[in-house]
């Protein structure tokens, strides 16, 4: 009997996940009113943690709304933030309507019309709709920022997504959830490898203006980690092999880089330090999908050239 | 009847827009009244600021919430004034009442009176949005009346972008609601409108806004 749709390689990796988060759990624990942050940050991976397997235990449609709901609150975050014109009130309303569009397409994998959609069709209906109403002053700062942000928190990531409508045969082993698992895995292990490297070794600033806590050490220590960890894992979640693996690791591990600078630099430029309150220890929900942002479409092009 | 409307609304209306389409951050709950009467004061932006001081309410203290509102506009025809009454369960307030040399605030006293808590927006209307205008005198009155009924005030911040004055659309936007702690009377109504001003204007400033450097 199969009363769970995932693979038992798929239910391993969780199981691991889970592992290695009750670990973290067990060191943050005894200091946790010291390091308030460190606690509430590890609490907050448990939801979230939690909440992914959960949902890719189910059908596939769940965590494809699952993902739908974290484009639309990291969108709202973003409009939230950015300097809209009052004549734009409608503009943004349609905007939204982009993001269960989108994932219509993942949910029925079309992927034709998946791949243009927002980077074509959005973009040629947004600024039409905006001359309709009819302000001038600013057009082209808002016409900019507001398809910036749909590509960023709605195309981008929904490619994670799309990953679990990719053919099943290919991955025989885990599926598209083992390659959305190994996606985020990897995502995040870069994104705590380059944290912990950095705090560990960290002296030379790589993007001092934009993120004066990021260095060269951190960076190079989070590709080390992480293409480590994608060699390893690759045989059980993907098709890959062993130095299709480690490329990926280290394109991956720069992307994530890349992604998290790229939204620190919005927020500076907002003079904001999260981008919400929405995840206690992390801020807000584009604070956490900051670095996927970039890896998700990275992943999702590499993967589907070498094996699809 | 009535009673069980506005809960179904709340339950299924109010909250889950609050938490989804808005996904409102509440700062200081702790300071929310828990029982009536008392006057929650808050800047007014949109006509969500209504439904989202109503969404933080408890629902055990929903028939005893009364938002003020403007009569001329909440009652002007039957369907927003069955609406108004019934389900968000206003007390119109006759703008323009004191020239005709009538009480504005007979209905307010009288809801104080019976433990119920206003919900109050001195500057007299949303104004143009995430702008706060001056406040009018009206809660000074009422809290020299009643000076025991506290006055809690309440910064709002981003209902004017999810809806602002003349749309009929909402746009997903997040809402910070920040309470404060009660504002005391200071022996003079001038000086305690303007106390209250300023509670309400330093909520608003303490919101985390600037980046700190690190």
């Amino acid at each position: 009997m199969n009363y769970l749709d995932i693979t038992p390689n798929v239910a391993i990796a969780v199981a691991a996940v889970i592992g290695l988060l009750a670990v973290a759990t067990a060191i943050a624990w005894p200091q946790r009113k010291k390091k308030q942050e460190l606690w509430l940050r590890t609490r907050t991976w448990w939801v979230i943690v939690l909440l992914i397997a959960a949902s890719i235990a189910l059908p596939s449609w769940v965590p494809v709304a699952l993902f739908g709901l974290i484009s639309f609150l990291a969108f709202k975050e973003f409009v939230t933030l950015i300097p809209t014109r009052r004549a734009d009130h409608r503009v943004l309303f349609w905007a939204y309507f982009a993001i269960p569009i989108q994932y219509y397409w993942v949910s029925v994998g079309w992927y034709g019309v998946f791949i243009i959609f927002i980077p074509v069709y959005m973009f040629l209906a947004l600024p039409l709709r905006m001359v309709i109403a009819g302000e001038t002053q600013g057009f082209i700062k808002a016409a900019g920022t507001l398809h910036w942000g749909l590509m960023v928190t709605v195309f981008s990531l929904s490619h994670a997504a799309y990953l679990l409508a990719l053919p099943h045969e290919v991955n025989p082993l885990a599926g598209g959830d083992g390659l959305l698992l190994y996606l985020l895995l990897l995502t995040e292990i870069n994104d705590v490898g380059q944290y912990c490297s950095g705090k560990l070794l960290g002296r030379h600033k790589v993007v001092p203006k934009v993120s004066p806590n990021k260095t060269i050490e951190g960076l190079l220590g989070g590709v080390a980690i992480t293409t480590l960890v994608a060699v390893l894992a690759a045989p059980y979640l993907t098709p890959l092999s062993w130095l299709q693996a480690a490329t990926i690791g280290c394109v991956l591990a720069l992307a994530g880089f890349a992604g998290d600078v790229t939204v620190s630099a919005v927020k500076r430029d907002l003079k904001l330090k999260d981008s919400g309150s929405l995840l206690p220890g992390h801020g807000g929900v584009l604070d956490r999908v900051d670095s996927l942002t970039f890896t998700a479409p990275l992943f999702f092009h590499m993967i589907y050239y070498l094996h699809y | 009847m009535d009673g069980l409307l506005r809960r179904l609304f709340a339950l299924l209306v109010l909250r889950p827009v609050a938490m989804l389409m808005l996904g409102v951050t509440l700062r200081g709950r702790d300071n929310l009244p828990n029982q009536g009467p008392a006057i929650v004061v808050a800047n007014h932006n949109s006509h969500l600021d209504t439904l989202v001081l109503l969404s933080l309410m408890p629902l055990r203290l929903i028939d005893k919430v009364r938002p003020v509102a403007a009569a001329d506009y909440f009652l002007k025809n039957p369907l927003l004034a069955w609406f108004s009454l019934r389900i968000l369960n206003i007390l119109p307030l006759e703008r323009g009442n004191a020239a005709r040399g009538e009480d504005p605030l007979a209905e307010s006293a009288a809801a104080i009176g019976r433990g119920e808590i206003l919900i109050v927006f001195p500057e007299g209307s949303r104004g143009s949005a995430e702008v706060m205008g001056r406040f009018k005198g009206g809660v000074a009155r009422l809290k020299e009346r009643f000076p025991e009924v506290p006055v809690i005030p309440v910064f709002l911040q981003g209902a004017g972008k999810a809806l602002p004055r003349g749309e009929i659309v909402l746009v997903p936007v997040a809402v910070d609601a920040v309470v404060g702690v009660p504002v005391a009377w200071n022996g003079n109504r001038a000086g305690f409108t303007a106390a209250l001003e300023d509670a309400v204007r330093s909520l608003g400033a303490a919101l985390p806004k600037v980046f700190d450097e690190d």
